[in-house]
């Protein structure tokens, strides 16, 4: 049986990284009108939550909220945020709070606060985000290592082909302290979030079909997103964002497991 | 939704290796629940811990995805012929279209918690042989189940805390509608670790004793952990009367608090709603409810709420976890296959270690075993963050 194919257009995205300040400048580096700079990623503070969870928000909520909520604000047409299913995705959760409980295990004490145990689960930022926009629709919060992103957007297609009216895909990673950093080396936070819609005939925005394809990663041509694509499991959806930026159609293909990659078709 | 057959099913808890066992100590109302004398913790409190993991051994080629979860994961495998079914699965689709959607929540982190004590004293680095990718990282158990039947089909593990394993049913289930795959092995497991003893302790939510799910006196949760599993397929037109089949899902988030339900249960509610009318059946149709039920004073009486709000006090209701202890991010899997059993056998377990019911709360709970017919039952699983969700399950006859 030939492979099917998932679909989905893209209504509006958000972007933070190294030396990628927000998806207008990522489009601007990227379609090649300014260089990239290399700059420690600056996460904004999560204003739109309440102010007891934004005391307790770590990066990686910081940076999953951060996109998101560009996605939201580019969003042309009015989202319900309130209903909008999402899909979260990330190779890790809170590195720095992960690091912080291991070493209190490690200690005679062993004493971790409560916030610090209800922020190490995976799904903390998805929490994070119903509670910061009152959305009470299905979230779900994947893993798969450095094939996240991949994942992710197939998740998020699924859920369009399975009648989804929309779906917010946030794919994000952030860095582990040492001594985990030497052992899972991501050098910095990146996320991008992708505001998906089923795809509509008419419409000008860009299209997306995916299918598992034997074929080897895109690369980046540029040394600097490339070291980023290559070290950061986000990161792996630059060689897509790249055609968006530039508006180009074709097949790209994404970096997904061993044993086979994403090839999205884009129609620009 | 178009119904799914869970084909093949097993569970490997602190009840027993495999169906057999686990079906056995639930019509003996025998629970497996005992003081915490795990690896070096000490706090008061019981665990359901899994006997034999420390002797399973991975196979040479994938070394470097030992750790307690993938022991546990390769054990819970190797009952009741699962390991034999997903290959049969794997010839018949292709190593392509056979998915794997696992939860998890604290996946290999005992691994790391032990390798932090010890760092090297003078530079704090890990130990040489400290694997992340194939020990600590959530993807570790699904990656591992993945090349154990060397399948080229999609992967991942939902992390949605204690939620995740019912989910997996979910987006395997969206993959097949979408004609991306032919099957999935769907499932959960989650393994003790210091970690969620400690964490939760410090929350104040483990119980001094085996958890006791809605009694008057509850103190909290016992943890657990488990392993189960099912082969996730189209259901056939004309099923066999005994098949069990996968009806309908519901999710849904809280959007209230981190680590508290909502005190009325509304997003529990709705993720029964959810599931009802994925199923296109009403609150009648469903014989029976197997209760998230932690044995926390506010998840029970928030659950019972929610529960009664939609299906009135009658509805016979109870929760495995006096039993099986919480099994966390491996829970939702585990209780599906309960409930598998239960629709096999006929028969409601009764929740364990129950002293006085408690009187505030309006539902059916059944405090001892009920045998009757059962046709549709319903398995709630709630996490923290909110993360709800309610799987539907029957016989197709």
């Amino acid at each position: 049986m030939p492979m099917s194919t998932l679909t989905g257009c893209i209504q509006s995205l958000g972007l933070l990284g190294p030396g990628l300040a927000d998806w207008s400048a990522a489009r601007a580096v990227l379609n090649g009108e300014l260089a990239h700079l290399a700059a420690r990623t600056v996460l904004p503070p999560p204003g739109v939550l309440p102010a007891a969870e934004r005391r307790r928000a770590g990066r990686v909520i910081k940076l999953a909220l951060a996109v998101g909520a560009e996605a939201l604000e580019h969003a042309q047409s009015a989202v319900d945020v309130r209903a909008l299913p999402t899909v979260f995705t990330s190779s890790g959760g809170d590195g720095d709070n992960c690091h912080e409980i291991c070493a209190s295990l490690a200690s005679r004490e062993r004493l971790i606060s409560p916030t610090r145990f209800h922020n190490s689960v995976h799904n903390a930022a998805a929490g994070y985000w119903s509670i910061a926009y009152g959305c009470t629709e299905a979230s779900t919060s994947l893993c798969a290592g450095d094939a996240s992103f991949a994942a992710g957007l197939l998740e998020a297609l699924a859920q369009l082909a399975c009648g989804a009216p929309a779906v917010l895909l946030l794919a994000y990673d952030a860095d582990y302290p040492q001594p985990l950093y030497a052992k899972r080396p991501i050098p910095d936070a990146f996320g991008v979030a992708l505001l998906l819609r089923p795809p509509a005939t008419g419409t000008a925005l860009p299209r997306l079909q995916l299918s598992l394809s034997d074929a080897p990663a895109a690369t980046m041509e540029h040394p600097g997103l490339e070291s980023l694509r290559a070290s950061i499991p986000a990161a792996r959806s630059l060689p897509l964002l790249e055609r968006l930026a530039q508006r180009r159609g074709g097949t790209v293909v994404l970096d997904y497991l061993d044993t086979a990659r994403l090839a999205v078709e884009v129609q620009s | 939704m178009t119904p799914l057959q869970l084909t093949h099913f097993t569970a490997t808890s602190c009840l027993g290796h495999g169906l057999t066992a686990t079906l056995a100590a639930l019509e003996a109302a025998r629970g497996g629940l005992a003081p915490c004398h795990f690896e070096t913790v000490e706090l008061p409190t019981f665990i359901g811990e899994v006997a034999g993991i420390e002797a399973v051994r991975l196979p040479q080629p994938l070394q470097r995805f030992d750790c307690r979860n993938n022991r546990l994961a390769q054990l819970g495998l190797i009952q009741d012929g699962f390991d034999i079914a997903v290959r049969a699965a794997v010839e018949r689709f292709g190593a392509g279209r056979v998915g794997v959607y696992l939860g998890t929540s604290t996946s290999g982190i005992l691994t790391t918690e032990i390798a932090y004590r010890h760092r090297d004293p003078l530079t704090g680095a890990l130990p040489a042989d400290f694997h992340y990718a194939g020990t600590h990282n959530s993807f570790s158990v699904a990656d591992y189940v993945g090349r154990l039947f060397a399948l080229a089909g999609p992967a991942v593990t939902v992390c949605t805390a204690c939620s995740s394993s019912a989910k997996v049913f979910a987006a395997a289930r969206r993959m097949i509608a979408a004609d991306q795959i032919d099957a999935a092995i769907v499932g959960g497991v989650d393994s003790l670790c210091l970690t969620t003893l400690y964490g939760f302790h410090s929350l104040q939510l483990t119980s001094r004793e085996p958890c006791r799910p809605f009694d008057r006196a509850r103190d909290g949760l016992s943890i657990g952990e488990a392993a189960a599993f099912a082969l996730l397929e189209r259901a056939p037109a004309d099923p066999d009367p005994a098949a069990i089949l996968l009806l309908g899902v519901g999710e849904s988030s809280d959007a209230y608090h981190m680590s508290s339900p909502h005190p009325d249960g509304a997003g529990a509610r709705s993720a029964m709603h959810g599931a009802l009318a994925d199923a296109a059946l009403a609150p009648g149709d469903i014989d029976y409810i197997n209760l998230h039920g932690t044995g926390t004073p506010s998840n029970d009486s928030a659950e019972s709420r929610a529960v009664t709000t939609l299906f009135g006090t009658a509805i016979p209701c109870s929760s495995t976890k006096g039993a099986t202890g919480h099994a966390l991010g491996a829970a939702g899997a585990l209780e599906a296959v309960i409930c598998a059993l239960a629709l096999r056998a006929g028969l409601m377990p009764g929740g364990l270690n129950v002293r006085q019911r408690d009187p505030t709360l309006a539902l059916n709970y059944l405090t001892g075993n009920r045998r009757a017919p059962l046709r549709r039952v319903l398995s709630n699983s709630f996490g923290f963050g909110g993360a709800n969700c309610a799987l539907l399950l029957g016989r197709a006859a």
